[in-house]
C-alpha cells in the first residue's frame, strides 16, 4: 500500500496544504511519495525532499506542466497511478479542479474533503456546509481523495527523501494558459494565517472596509476575509470569501467584524481556536459560536479596539 | 451551437439541516427543497450566452426522483428551451451522474457544457471535472467570466489567490462560481410558459449506465457543537481576555 500525494506549488515554494495532505496520506498507512509536476520548480522539489514523513519524491518537469492545467495535471498523474493504492491531494484550486478528473479516468469515486481517516478505506467528511459529518467507506481498489487542509496538522519537515524522475505526458493540448491575476498582498496568505480578520455586510462599503478592516488586520500580522455577503456587496474580491463556498479555515485568532454569521460563513471558521465577534446586533448567529462577543457598534469598537492594541 | 446545463435538486440553503435520529442521513421529509443555487447561476450564463447569439437552444438535465422535473421547469422558466430528466429513486453519486449526463451529451452533442462547481447538499465538487474527463474534453471549473467566440471558450476562474484565465477549445465542460452572475428573477408569465416547454425523461437503464453508488455512507452525525463563549461588556475587557486567558495577543 503506498500514496501518492499531489504537492501544491507554484514552481517555487511549496505550499503549506501539500503538509497537511501528506499528514493524512500518512494516516492512510504505508509508504508516502509526493508528485511535483511543474516546470523549472527545482526548489519545490528542495522543499518535498524535507517534508516528514515522505519515502519518495517524483519530479516531472515540462513547459505544459507549468500552470497546473487541469487536463494535463490529471493525465500526468493517470500515468503514475496504477503504481498507489491512494492518490491525495490537498482540497485547494488546484486539487479540486485536478482530481476529480483522475477519478473518473480511473472509473473510481473521490471522497472530497476529508477530515480525518477512520481507516485506510473509511473516512469523515464534512456535508451540508458542516451541519453534518458523513463516514464514507470507498469500496473502489483505488481511494482518490481531497483533504480538507484544517483537519490534519502540518507534516514538519526535516526529512530527507529520495528524488525520482519521471517522465512528462505529452500535451493534451485541450486548453492553454492565458493569463493569471494575482492579488497582491503582504499579509499572511488566508489559508493559512495563525490570524483573520474578517468583514461582513456590516461595513457598509469598500472604502469602510479598508479603512476598518485593514488597519486592525496589520496591527495583529492577521490575513483578511470576508462574508459571502462582503463579497457580493462588491466590497473585496471574492478569494476574500470564508465560508462553505470559498475558503475553510482554521486560525488561532478570527475575528468577526460586522457579520452576522450566516451558516454558510460559520461552516467556513467555526474550527477556529479563538472566535472573536463585534456586531451590534445582540441576536446576531456568530454570537453562539464566538469565544468572545462584543455588541457594539463596529465604527466605534474597532477604532478602540486599535487603540487598546497599541498600549 | 448547444449548450447543456446540469441542475441538482437540493435542499433549500436557507433551511437548516437536521441529521436524522437513527444516523443514516439528514432529515429531507417535508423539507423545502430549490435548484442548487450554483445551478442557478449555470442556467442563467447559458441563458445570457443564447440572448448574446452564441448558443441556438439551452437544454436542462436533472438526474433524480420524480420531483426533480420542478427544478428543470425552474430552469426552463429562467430560459432554457427543454429539459431532460433522468428518473431514478436511487442515490445518485457524483460519478454516476457524470456517465449519466456523458450518455446524453453523446445524444445532443452540445459545445459547452455547464454545471454548478458544487452541489450545497454533499459539498463534493467533482461531477464537471468528472464529465470532462469522459468526454476527454477541456474544463474550466470555478468560473467568473465567460465569452466564446471562434470555436474557443475563454474562462476566466477564481483560483486561490487571484484570477486565472484560460482558453478552451470546444467542447469543454464550465463550472460557475458565485460572481459569473446574478441569475434573473422568475416571473410568472415564463413559469406559465416552461410549464409547455418539452420536457423527456429517460431511466439510467435507457442510458446503459450502471449507477450502483460507489461510497458506502456508514454514518451522519451532527457535528461536534461549538459552545458559545461570553460576551464581554467593553473593548478593554475583550483585549484584556484575549491577552490573558485566550493568550492569543
Amino acid at each position: 500500500m503506498t500514496s501518492l500525494v499531489i504537492a501544491e506549488h507554484d514552481n517555487q515554494s511549496l505550499k503549506a496544504a501539500t503538509l497537511n495532505a501528506v499528514t493524512a496520506a500518512v494516516a492512510c498507512g504505508g509508504d508516502v511519495h509526493l508528485l511535483v509536476a511543474g516546470h523549472q520548480a527545482s526548489s519545490a522539489v528542495e522543499a518535498a525532499k524535507q517534508v516528514a514523513g515522505v519515502a519518495k519524491v517524483i519530479h516531472v518537469d515540462a513547459p505544459h506542466l507549468e500552470n497546473q492545467l487541469g487536463e494535463n495535471l490529471a493525465e500526468q498523474v493517470l500515468a503514475l497511478a496504477s503504481n498507489y493504492s491512494h492518490i491525495l491531494a490537498p482540497a485547494t484550486a488546484v486539487g479540486k479542479n485536478t482530481l476529480p478528473r483522475v477519478a473518473a479516468k480511473l472509473d473510481v469515486a473521490q471522497v472530497s474533503e476529508i477530515t480525518k481517516v477512520i481507516s485506510a478505506d473509511t473516512f469523515e467528511r464534512p456535508i451540508y456546509a458542516g451541519n453534518a459529518i458523513a463516514t464514507v467507506q470507498a469500496t473502489d481498489a483505488t481511494k482518490v481523495i481531497t483533504v480538507r487542509t484544517t483537519g490534519f496538522d502540518a507534516a514538519a519537515t526535516g526529512g530527507s527523501a529520495a528524488v525520482e524522475t519521471a517522465p512528462a505526458i505529452p500535451d493534451t493540448g485541450k486548453s492553454s494558459f492565458a493569463g493569471r491575476e494575482v492579488s497582491k498582498s503582504d499579509r499572511p496568505e488566508l489559508a493559512t494565517a495563525k490570524a483573520i480578520v474578517s468583514g461582513g455586510r456590516g461595513l457598509g462599503s469598500s472604502e469602510q472596509y479598508h479603512a476598518i478592516i485593514e488597519p486592525l488586520a496589520d496591527k495583529l500580522g492577521a490575513a483578511l476575509g470576508a462574508s459571502r455577503a462582503a463579497v457580493d456587496a462588491g466590497y473585496v474580491p471574492n478569494d476574500y470569501q470564508v465560508g462553505q463556498t470559498g475558503k475553510i479555515v482554521a486560525p488561532q485568532l478570527y475575528v468577526a467584524v460586522g457579520i452576522s454569521g450566516a451558516i454558510q460563513h460559520l461552516a467556513g471558521m467555526k474550527d477556529s481556536k479563538v472566535i472573536v465577534a463585534i456586531n451590534k446586533d445582540p441576536e446576531a448567529p456568530i454570537f453562539s459560536v464566538a469565544d468572545y462577543g462584543l455588541v457594539a457598534d463596529l465604527f466605534t469598537a474597532v477604532p478602540e479596539l486599535l487603540t487598546e492594541l497599541s498600549k | 451551437m448547444k449548450i447543456l446545463v446540469a441542475v441538482k435538486r437540493v435542499i433549500d440553503y436557507n433551511v437548516k439541516v437536521r441529521v436524522k435520529s437513527d444516523n443514516s442521513g439528514v432529515e429531507t421529509a417535508n423539507v423545502k427543497m430549490s435548484m442548487n443555487p450554483f445551478d442557478e447561476i449555470a442556467i442563467e450564463e447559458a441563458v445570457r450566452l443564447k440572448e448574446a447569439g452564441v448558443a441556438t437552444e439551452v437544454i436542462a438535465v436533472s438526474c433524480g426522483v420524480t420531483q426533480c422535473q420542478e427544478t428543470l421547469r425552474t430552469a426552463m422558466a429562467i430560459g432554457a428551451d427543454r429539459g431532460i430528466l433522468v428518473e431514478t429513486d436511487a442515490d445518485l453519486q457524483p460519478l454516476a451522474v457524470a456517465k449519466l449526463l456523458k450518455a446524453l451529451v453523446d445524444k445532443e452533442q452540445p459545445s459547452i457544457v455547464i454545471l454548478g462547481k458544487q452541489a450545497i447538499d454533499d459539498d463534493s465538487n467533482q461531477t464537471g471535472q468528472m464529465l470532462a474527463a469522459l468526454m476527454n474534453a477541456s474544463q474550466a471549473t470555478f468560473a467568473s467570466k465567460v465569452q466564446v467566440a471562434d470555436g474557443k471558450a475563454t474562462v476566466t476562474r477564481e483560483v486561490d489567490g487571484g484570477l486565472e484565465t484560460l482558453a478552451l477549445n470546444l467542447p469543454a465542460v464550465i463550472t460557475t462560481d458565485l460572481r459569473l452572475n446574478e441569475p434573473r428573477y422568475v416571473t410568472l408569465p415564463n413559469i406559465m410558459k416552461a410549464k409547455k416547454k418539452q420536457l423527456d425523461t429517460f431511466k439510467p437503464e435507457d442510458l446503459g449506465v450502471d449507477v450502483a453508488p460507489r461510497l458506502k455512507t456508514i454514518k451522519v452525525e451532527e457535528p461536534p457543537k461549538r459552545s458559545a463563549g461570553v460576551m464581554v461588556p467593553d473593548v478593554k475587557t475583550l483585549v484584556e481576555k484575549l491577552k490573558n486567558e485566550a493568550k492569543v495577543i
